[in-house]
C-alpha cells in the first residue's frame, strides 16, 4: 500500500522537484563548509540562512496549497500554525539555556525571572526535552486545527466566511501571545537561543545542518502532500473543492475530509515554524499577525494554486523579492507587494506554474493535432494514390 | 467742649479699633513664624476667629506653604518666587513689602493636620462672605473635610442663608459635620439620611468613617445607607458601561456599514474597506489644514465641510477600484478578498509616502470637545456625537435602501441578479454605485473616528477584522444586523473589560463569535431562500 502510495505520489514533475530540492540539501551546505571563502562557488553563510528561512515559508506555503489549492478551504490563518509550531521550538530552545541566561535561573527562562515568577508554569514543563517539544511542534497546531475544523466544517462554515472566522482565530492568538501573563515572553516573544541538541545555533556547521534539514523536511512533506492528491482520497479532495455538495450527495463525509486534510496541513505548518525559529533566532507574536496568513496566500496564489510545485517557487521567489526590494527601495516594496496581488488574480489565476503547465497541454495538444492531420493527410494521400492511379487509367 | 473730647474719643475708638484688630492678626501671624505645629493650630484658630476677610489669602498661602518668617525680625510675610528673591506681602494689608533673598528667610512649615485646620478655619471665615459664590465653595469644603468644630459655624451661616441652593450645600455640610460631633442620636440619624440623598464616592466614604467611630445605635442605619448608596452607584456603573459599549458599538457600526452593503449586497470582501476609513480620515486632516491657513474662522465647521469631501473622494476611489479590478472578479469572492487586500497594501503605502508615517493631528472643533455629567455619568461631548452621528448615517442608509428607486434596484440585484438584469436592470452600473457607496460611508466614518483615534497609515488595519466581526455576526445583506451585532459586540466587550481586562475581552469577544457562526453560520439575521445557496 505504502509502494502504491509512493508511486502514485512521484509522477515526472514531484520526482523532478524532490531531486532538486535534495540536491539542494546537499549542495547548499557542503559548498558553505567546504569550499574557502574565496572560491566563486562559496556560498556565504547569511545567504544559507535566508535561503533557509525561505525553505521554511516554502513549506508553508506548500501546507496553505494542500487546503487552498486542493480542498477549497482558503486558510487565513496559517500563520498561527507556523507561529505555534515555532513557539513549541521556541520553548524548547529557551529551556537548552539553562543558566546562562542574563539572571542565570537555572530552570526559568528571564522573561519568567523579570516578571516576579517562582517556578514553571505547567505548560513548560517537559519543553527540556528534544522529542517531547518536536511532538508538539506536531500536536499543537494539530489539534487547535482539529478543534477548529471540527467545529467549523461540522457546521458548514464555507468559503468566505471560513476564511474570516480564521483570520479572527489567528488575530485572537496575536493578542494573546501578546499578553505578559501567557507566560510566552508577551511582546518580545522567545529569544537569545544559545545550542540546539548541544550545537551552538550559531555555529556554520549548526545552521548548515538547519539548512539541509528544513529542504529535505520541504522535499518529504512534498511527498507527502503528492501522495494525497494523487490517492484516490485525493480524487474526493478535488471533488470537495469543486462541488462540495454533489460529493456530500454521492455519500462522502465531506467534513471528515476537510478535516483530515485541515489539520495534516496545520501539522505540516507547524513543522515549518519549528524549522524556522533556529535558523532566524527568534519567534513573537508578530508571526501571529493576520497580514502574515495572507501573505502566505499570494505566495501560493503566484507560484500557483494546487500545483504543489508552485508555491515552493512562488515563496522562494517573492521572499526574495522581499529581501531585494526592501533593501534596495524601501518605500516601493508595498507598492509592489499590492500590485502583485492585484496582477496575479487578475492576470495569472493559475500562478507561474499553472500558466506554464497549461501552456505545455496547450503545446502538447497542439503537436498531438498536429501529427494526427498530418497522419491523416499522409493516409489520404496514401487513399488518394491508388484513385489517381485509376482515374489515370 | 466736654462733647467736642467724647467725640474725638469716640473718633479715636473707631478709627482705632480695626487697625487693633488688624494689629492683633498681625502678631498672631508673626507668632505663626516662631509656633511648633500644635501651637499653629491654635493660632490659626485665633486668626479666623478675629472674623477678618483679610486674613483669608494669608491663611490660603499659609496651607500652600508660602508663608515665610524673616529671620531678621522674625516678621512673617506671604513669599512669592521673583527670581531668586522672594517678593513679600504684607499678610494683613496685603501691600509689597520689598524682596529679600531667599536665604533671609525661613519656611513657615505646615503639615496636612495644619492644612485641615486651616481650611476649616476658611471654610468658616467663607461661608459668611457676601459672595454667594464663595459661600457655596466654603460649604462645599466642608462637605469634602468636615469637622466637629465647623458645625456651630455652619448653623449659623445655615440661619442667616436666603440662597437655596447655598441652603442645600448647607445643609448637606452641615449633616457631613454633625455625623462626627456629639450631638444625640435622633439628629444623626437625619444626618445619615441627608448624606444617603447625596450620594458618590464622598459620601460613601464619609459614612465608612463615621461608621468607625459611630456607637451602636446608628451603626445599622449608617450600614443600610452605605449599601444602598453602593447600589445606586453600581447601578450607575452600570450605566455608563452600556453606555461606554453604546459608543464602541457605534464606532463599529460606523465601520462596519459601508463593509455590510459592499459584501452584502455584492457578495464581495473588501479587504480595502478600512483603508477607505483611512482615506476619509486624512481627508479630514486635509480639509482642516486648509481651513487653517485660509480661514481660521471655519474651523468649527471642518468637520462639516469634511463630510461631504470625504464621501466624494473614497466614493470615487470606491469607484475606480471596482471599475477597475473588481468588476473582473465577481464570482470568485477569495480571489476579489486577495486583491482587495493587495488595494489595501498600495493605498496604505501612498499615503504613508504622502503624509508620512507618524500620526497627523485633527484637532476638535469646540462643539465636540469636553464633556458634560448626567446623573452618575460622565458623559464626553465627542463619543455622544459620534452616536448620534451613527444613528443618522444608518437611518439614511436605511431610507436610501428601503426608499429610494436607486436602493430598489440594489435590493433587487442582491436578491436574484439575473432576474434583476432581465428585468432591465443595468446589473453593473448598480454594483458600480453599490461599491461606490459602501466606500463613500466608511469615509464619512472615517471623518468621526479621526476625531477619536490616531489618523495614521494603519488606521483602518485596526477597524477591518472587527467590521468584519460585526458583519458576519449580524448578518450579511441586513442593515439591522449590522446595527445589532455592532451594538451588542460593543456592548459585550465593554462589560467583560472590567472583570477580565481590555485584551482578554477581545479575545473572548472573538472566541464567541467562532463559536456562535458555528451555530449561525449566516449571522443572526440571515436572509432566507435562494441567495442565501448563491
Amino acid at each position: 500500500m505504502i509502494t502504491g502510495f509512493l508511486i502514485r505520489a512521484l509522477d515526472r514533475n514531484i520526482t523532478v522537484a524532490i531531486a532538486v530540492i535534495l540536491a539542494i540539501a546537499v549542495l547548499v551546505p557542503a559548498s558553505n563548509l567546504l569550499l574557502s571563502a574565496d572560491n566563486p562557488l562559496h556560498i556565504p553563510t547569511y545567504i544559507m540562512a535566508l535561503f533557509g528561512k525561505y525553505l521554511c515559508y516554502a513549506l508553508l506555503a506548500l501546507a496553505l496549497d494542500l487546503v487552498w489549492g486542493y480542498c477549497g478551504i482558503l486558510s487565513l490563518g496559517h500563520a498561527a500554525f507556523f507561529a505555534l509550531g515555532g513557539y513549541a521550538m521556541g520553548m524548547y530552545l529557551m529551556r537548552q539555556i539553562g543558566s546562562r541566561g542574563v539572571y542565570g535561573d537555572p530552570v526559568l527562562p528571564d522573561f519568567m525571572v523579570f516578571l516576579n515568577w517562582k517556578e514553571l508554569p505547567w505548560f513548560w514543563h517537559g519543553f527540556d526535552m528534544f522529542w517531547f517539544a518536536m511532538i508538539m511542534v506536531l500536536v499543537v497546531p494539530g489539534l487547535l486545527a482539529f478543534i477548529f475544523g471540527w467545529f467549523a466544517f461540522r457546521s458548514r462554515v464555507n468559503g468566505v466566511y471560513l476564511s474570516i472566522i480564521t483570520q479572527a482565530m489567528t488575530y485572537a492568538l496575536l493578542l494573546a501571545f501578546f499578553r505578559n501573563d501567557m507566560g510566552f515572553g508577551g511582546n518580545n516573544g522567545l529569544t537569545d537561543f544559545k545550542d540546539i541538541l548541544g550545537f551552538s545555533v550559531q555555529a556554520n556547521g549548526t545552521r548548515a545542518v538547519l539548512f539541509a534539514l528544513s529542504a529535505i523536511m520541504l522535499a518529504l512533506c512534498l511527498l507527502i502532500a503528492s501522495g494525497i492528491v494523487h490517492s484516490k482520497f485525493g480524487k474526493v479532495l478535488v471533488g470537495v473543492r469543486d462541488a462540495e455538495s454533489r460529493v456530500r450527495f454521492l455519500g462522502f463525509r465531506v467534513e471528515n475530509i476537510k478535516l483530515f486534510t485541515f489539520v495534516v496541513s496545520a501539522m505540516m505548518a507547524g513543522i515549518s515554524g519549528a524549522l524556522f525559529v533556529p535558523q532566524v533566532g527568534i519567534i513573537n507574536p508578530g508571526e501571529f499577525a493576520p497580514a502574515n496568513s495572507i501573505e502566505v496566500v499570494i505566495w501560493t496564489a503566484v507560484g500557483g494554486r494546487g500545483t504543489l510545485i508552485g508555491p515552493i517557487i512562488g515563496a522562494v521567489l517573492v521572499n526574495a523579492g522581499k529581501s531585494f526590494f526592501t533593501g534596495a527601495f524601501p518605500d516601493f516594496w508595498l507598492f509592489a507587494l499590492g500590485a502583485l496581488f492585484i496582477a496575479v488574480t487578475l492576470f495569472l489565476p493559475k500562478g507561474i506554474v499553472g500558466t506554464v503547465a497549461q501552456y505545455a497541454a496547450s503545446r502538447k495538444a497542439y503537436r498531438r493535432a498536429q501529427a494526427t492531420e498530418a497522419a491523416r493527410e499522409a493516409a489520404n494521400q496514401a487513399e488518394a494514390g491508388p484513385t489517381s492511379t485509376q482515374a489515370a487509367e | 467742649m466736654l462733647i467736642r473730647f467724647i467725640s474725638l474719643f469716640f473718633l479715636i475708638i473707631f478709627a482705632v479699633a480695626p487697625s487693633m484688630a488688624q494689629e492683633d492678626a498681625r502678631a498672631l501671624f508673626d507668632a505663626l513664624g516662631k509656633a511648633n505645629f500644635k501651637q499653629a493650630e491654635e493660632l490659626v484658630g485665633k486668626i479666623a476667629s478675629t472674623g477678618d476677610p483679610k486674613v483669608v489669602p494669608a491663611l490660603e498661602a499659609f496651607a500652600d506653604g508660602n508663608l515665610y518668617a524673616r529671620k531678621s525680625d522674625g516678621a512673617v510675610f506671604i513669599g512669592t518666587a521673583a527670581g531668586a528673591n522672594l517678593a513679600l506681602t504684607d499678610p494683613m494689608s496685603g501691600e509689597k513689602a520689598g524682596e529679600e533673598a531667599k536665604g533671609a528667610l525661613t519656611k513657615v512649615k505646615v503639615n496636612n493636620g495644619l492644612r485641615r485646620a486651616i481650611r476649616s478655619a476658611l471654610g468658616g471665615l467663607t461661608l459668611l462672605s457676601p459672595d454667594k459664590a464663595i459661600r457655596m465653595e466654603a460649604a462645599q469644603s466642608i462637605l469634602k473635610s468636615p469637622s466637629a468644630d465647623s458645625l456651630e459655624l455652619v448653623e449659623t451661616a445655615l440661619s442667616n442663608e436666603t440662597d437655596m441652593a447655598v441652603k442645600a450645600a448647607l445643609e448637606e455640610a452641615r449633616a457631613a459635620s454633625l455625623l462626627i460631633s456629639d450631638r444625640p442620636i435622633e439628629e444623626k440619624k437625619a444626618a445619615v439620611a441627608t448624606i444617603k440623598a447625596i450620594g458618590g464616592q464622598a459620601s460613601l466614604s464619609l459614612l465608612s468613617t463615621a461608621l468607625n467611630s459611630a456607637d451602636e445605635m446608628l451603626k445599622p442605619d449608617i450600614e443600610a445607607a452605605i449599601k444602598s448608596i453602593q447600589d445606586t452607584q453600581s447601578l450607575w456603573a452600570m450605566a455608563q458601561n452600556i453606555w461606554y459599549g453604546l459608543s464602541l458599538g457605534s464606532v463599529l457600526l460606523l465601520a462596519a456599514i459601508g463593509l455590510a452593503i459592499t459584501f452584502g449586497v455584492m457578495g464581495i470582501i473588501n479587504m480595502a474597506h478600512g483603508e477607505m476609513v483611512m482615506l476619509g480620515a486624512y481627508t479630514t486632516f486635509v480639509v482642516q489644514e486648509i481651513i487653517r491657513n485660509s480661514a481660521p474662522g471655519l474651523f468649527d465647521w471642518s468637520l462639516a465641510i469634511a463630510l461631504p469631501v470625504a464621501f466624494l473622494v473614497t466614493g470615487a476611489v470606491g469607484l475606480v477600484i471596482e471599475r477597475g479590478v473588481i468588476r473582473f472578479l465577481y464570482g470568485r469572492p477569495l480571489e476579489t478578498l486577495l486583491a482587495t487586500w493587495g488595494i489595501s497594501l498600495i493605498l496604505q503605502q501612498a499615503v504613508r509616502s504622502i503624509f508620512g508615517a507618524n500620526n497627523r493631528e485633527v484637532g476638535n472643533p469646540s462643539w465636540m470637545s469636553g464633556a458634560f455629567e448626567l446623573g452618575g455619568l460622565t458623559i464626553t461631548w465627542n463619543r455622544l456625537w459620534i452616536v448620534l452621528f451613527a444613528m443618522v448615517v444608518f437611518a439614511f442608509l436605511l431610507f436610501l435602501l428601503k426608499k429610494t428607486p436607486m436602493g430598489l434596484r440594489m435590493r433587487a440585484v442582491t436578491q436574484n441578479r439575473r432576474m434583476a438584469s432581465s428585468m432591465g436592470i443595468r446589473t453593473p452600473w448598480v454594483d458600480a454605485m453599490t461599491f461606490a457607496l459602501g466606500s463613500g460611508i466608511a469615509g464619512i466614518a472615517g471623518v468621526a473616528l479621526s476625531q477619536i483615534d490616531n489618523v495614521s497609515p494603519n488606521l483602518g488595519q485596526g477597524y477591518i477584522i472587527d467590521s468584519f466581526m460585526v458583519v458576519v455576526f449580524g448578518g450579511v445583506g441586513n442593515l439591522w444586523g449590522t446595527l445589532v451585532g455592532a451594538l451588542s459586540l460593543g456592548i459585550l466587550n465593554k462589560f467583560l473589560e472590567p472583570s477580565v481586562g481590555a485584551v482578554l475581552g477581545k479575545i473572548l469577544v472573538l472566541v464567541l463569535i467562532i463559536l456562535f457562526i458555528q451555530k449561525r453560520p449566516r449571522g443572526l439575521f440571515a436572509l432566507k431562500g435562494r441567495a442565501v445557496e448563491a
